[in-house]
């Protein structure tokens, strides 16, 4: 199974099961997946047990799995992007989500685009918008760093996606885009240090009305992006910054009790609530339930009486206390359409 | 983006810059472009962003199609055959407005005075001896009368001349800084010559118009959320994506575009009469993207699954070995035949797919407001029957009104296995607790629950800041992936 969906006639009842080859994500909390290829005798370890891929092949994805000799279990996903994005090993610094989605709407890509990214990095925005363009538009990927090209290669041939995306090795800042593709391309997409020194091979690249976005942590980069962007006539120049904020939901008993006189004082009510696991602590013997859905959702407390208080703690919501500040800038520019 | 060099310009050339001179009109080459809807043809959909953001509204490009700027009715026809992402300039003549295209140069108007009360002097402005102490802000400043401009306008004078005139006749202009001097003649342009941005109508450009000028019509969809939804539910190329589409059929257009004709966006519907998805018919798609978008009420999608299964586990049984899924498929083919046939004259707003395709082959020649097209087949019976033994592809659920949890209950099994989900929701508590309800079901795993912050700035030269006012609220969106617990 690939990462890019296939055309019904071509799916069989094989395509929805695991087999030799294919790209599984195996799923152990929202935070803690890996992305096994599945070998004939192959074997995965990890602190549930050990997982032997004979066993996987012919499941449906999805299923979950026991590990052999192991006190836990896994999922086994289908690859898409996204997950990908979360299993990835980091060669560089990456694009997550937010920023991912953003750029793939933001450049209007569908599929028959044709796309320019610099640089490749680790390859985690390339997926997106080879999703995109998909199956008949095409990612052309740059990076002047010879063994990161050539490990996002094989990335994308083991995830299915090299179809629709060439990857090559070019100093864009330096040489710009290849001249062949010049006038006919919908997107352009840089992750570069310098990208307005790319900005004049962009304005051959990119046909009327096409869009560039150029991503950046520094505020500096893009005043010069800028600059440079409406030097050369692009128009509706704009700049955004996009963040997730996740949030935790879990039962919480805020206590209804609030008896003023000393007689009726109850215990019960000024106890601090019992310590809630929260996602990144590790728990030892859980598999993925570990998530918080091992809570049992209405196993309120024992009140004074004795009896169970079904329902009666409210589900809450917060936003978890840390999270991504910053990630990068994202301008975005249209190429005029000249008279 | 102005540097802060104009100051340096005459009056005439920073007058000239604003409105575009010919010279700026530089050619970037246009190699040989095919019209994959680059092009504004007659009868198709556009978005008219006047006076950059003020007002956005769509037409239709029919015959005799006007809209109103201002008090001036202007006719659209002279959009035709420009490509999209052309800037029109609106001149006023004895009969209503006409659109003459002008140069793209200077048409950005957000930069710096796009920024409402921005009244501030730029620290780029750094030309001594030149600020705004003595500016008196009176009326006598101008020579030229209310009566005067009207007059002018009325004879047809170009809404150019007019502010040429406005700047001859005042005694303050050339006392003003620059920033003061082009904030000045971008308000007279809006007034005397509003610009027009002729915009390609895409899911980008539907959703931020719907979310600026009339957010209620799409549950107060921002662009980041949506597309948020559109990549957390794996949507591409040969994806069949199942939505529930009550935000005017923005989701369901969304998904057509990513699919761009291969794959299908099936919107279903819960009640009788299918809710209206008619923002379909503002993305121009061509024949094979429109054929790409069916509708199907939920009861019958779920028929379909219930019986699929059905027959699955049976013959699983029968199967041991030797598989072979021709029988498997005939079974089903039974299965679903007993179902009761979509009556089409219950869904009169429907269209069969033969007369769906027809019409979106012939749309551009004849579109007219009064035939409006319903977007969206009914679901043929092969899709619902792949759909019960396959499963869909993914799910998004974009219904304001309705509690997530009910919803998700229903239509959850409609996936494939590992396939992922996507509600919207602009309150935050249905969510949580539709999260907690999945958390105890155990049929999802990499549950989030997350909403998305959007800022955007403006970027110009010593003067670089966040815009000053924001959007508060995306929405929450809540995904997972769909584990069947079989
Ligand atoms: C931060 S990474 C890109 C990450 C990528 N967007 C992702 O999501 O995985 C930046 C990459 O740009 C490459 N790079 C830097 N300067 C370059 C240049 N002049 N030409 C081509 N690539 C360059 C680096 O080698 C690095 O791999």
């Amino acid at each position: 199974m690939s990462m890019l969906a296939v055309p019904t006639e071509q799916r069989s009842e094989k395509s929805r099961v695991i087999c030799e080859g294919d790209v599984v994500v195996v799923y152990e909390r929202h935070d803690r997946m890996k992305a096994v290829t599945v070998a004939k005798n192959g074997e995965l370890q990890n602190r549930f047990g050990v997982f032997p891929h004979n066993e996987w092949m012919g499941k449906e994805f999805g299923c979950q799995v026991k590990g052999r000799n192991g006190a836990g279990f896994v999922y086994l996903l289908a690859p898409t992007p996204e997950l990908w994005t979360l299993a990835l090993p980091h060669r560089t610094q990456i694009l997550y989500i937010a920023d991912i989605s953003f750029v793939v709407s933001f450049l209007e890509l569908r599929p028959g685009s044709v796309v320019l990214e610099s640089g490749t990095g680790s390859g985690s925005l390339t997926h997106s918008l080879a999703r995109a363009v998909a199956p008949t538009g095409h990612v052309h990927t740059f990076d002047f760093h010879e063994q990161r090209a050539n490990a996002a290669r094989e990335d994308f041939a083991r995830n299915g996606v090299s179809g629709v995306v060439t990857v090559k090795v070019r100093d864009i800042q330096g040489e710009g885009f290849p001249e062949e593709l010049a006038g006919c391309v919908d997107g352009v997409f840089l992750d570069l240090p310098q990208p307005w020194l790319a900005i004049p091979s962009v304005v051959r690249s990119l046909r009327p009305d096409g869009l560039v976005c150029s991503f950046s942590p520094c505020i500096e980069q893009v005043q010069r992006t800028c600059e440079v962007l409406s030097k050369h006539q692009f128009a509706d120049i704009r700049t955004f910054e996009v963040l997730l904020r996740s949030y935790e939901v879990r039962h919480e008993n805020l206590s209804t009790s609030f008896e003023c006189s000393e007689q009726t004082f109850s215990k019960e009510a000024t106890k601090s609530p019992p310590h809630k696991r929260q996602r990144g602590e590790v728990d030892e013997k859980g598999g993925p339930e570990s998530e918080g859905h091992a809570e049992d959702p209405n196993g309120g407390s024992k009140t004074a009486a004795g009896s169970i208080v079904k329902q009666s703690r409210p589900v809450i919501a917060r936003p978890y206390p840390e999270t991504k500040g910053h990630t990068g800038y994202l301008t975005f520019a249209r190429q005029a359409t000249c008279m | 983006m102005r540097s802060s060099n104009c100051i340096t310009l005459g009056r005439c050339k920073t007058l000239r810059r604003i409105m575009g001179s010919e010279k700026e009109a530089e050619k970037v080459e246009t190699k040989n472009l095919p019209n994959n809807g680059t092009m504004i043809t007659p009868g198709c959909a556009v978005l008219l962003d006047i006076n950059n953001g003020d007002k956005m509204t769509f037409a239709h490009l029919n015959k005799n199609a006007s809209v109103k700027i201002g008090n001036t009715k202007c006719w659209l026809d002279a959009l035709v055959g420009h490509p999209f992402g052309s800037v029109f300039e609106v001149q006023s003549g004895a009969k209503g407005g006409s659109f003459v295209r002008v140069s793209p140069s200077g048409a950005d108007l957000r930069d710096g005075l796009g920024e409402k009360d921005d009244g501030e002097e730029a620290p780029g402005d750094e030309v001594k001896g030149k600020d705004n102490r003595s500016l008196i802000d009176n009326n006598t400043a101008q020579t030229l009368s209310a009566e005067d401009i009207s007059k002018m306008r009325t004879e047809g004078v170009s809404g150019r001349a007019i502010m040429e005139a406005l700047v001859a006749n005042s005694a303050t202009f050339h006392t003003k800084t620059a920033f003061s001097q082009e904030k000045y003649l971008r308000k007279k342009q809006k007034k005397y010559a509003p610009r027009v941005v002729v915009r390609r109508p895409s899911a980008r450009s539907v959703c931020e118009a719907y979310f600026a000028k009339d957010p209620n019509k799409t549950g107060h969809l921002r662009m980041d959320m949506l597309s948020l939804i559109l990549s957390l539910a794996n949507v591409g190329g040969y994806a069949e994506v199942l939505v529930l589409d009550m935000l005017g059929g923005l989701l369901t257009a969304s998904v057509a575009e990513r699919l761009g004709g291969y794959g299908f966006v099936c919107s279903t519907y819960h009640t009788s009469k299918p809710q209206t998805i008619d923002m379909v018919r503002l993305f121009n798609f061509d024949a094979s993207t429109s054929s790409r978008v069916v509708r199907a009420p939920a009861s019958q999608l779920i028929a379909a699954r219930t019986a699929a299964s059905k027959f699955s586990t049976d013959s699983a049984l029968q199967e041991t070995d030797g598989e072979d899924c021709i029988p498997i498929i005939l079974n089903e083919a039974k299965a679903v035949s007993t179902s009761p046939i979509v009556d089409l004259e219950d869904t009169p707003r429907l269209e069969s797919e033969h007369t769906a395709k027809r019409r979106a082959q012939s749309r551009s020649d004849d579109f007219e407001p009064g035939k409006s097209i319903k977007p969206g087949r009914l679901a043929s019976e092969e899709d619902m029957k792949r759909w019960g033994r396959e499963g869909f592809t993914s799910l998004i659920v974009g219904a304001p009104f309705l509690d997530p949890w009910t919803v998700v209950k229903k239509l959850l099994p409609l996936l494939a296995s590992s396939a992922p989900f996507v509600i919207y929701h602009p309150y935050l508590q249905p969510l949580a607790e539709c999260m907690n309800k999945l958390q105890s079901e155990r049929i999802a795993v990499a549950l989030q629950l997350q909403e998305p912050w959007l800022r955007e700035y403006q970027v110009l030269p010593s003067r670089t800041h966040p815009n000053m006012q924001m959007s508060s609220t995306g929405g929450w969106a809540l995904s997972g992936i769909y584990i069947s617990k079989t």
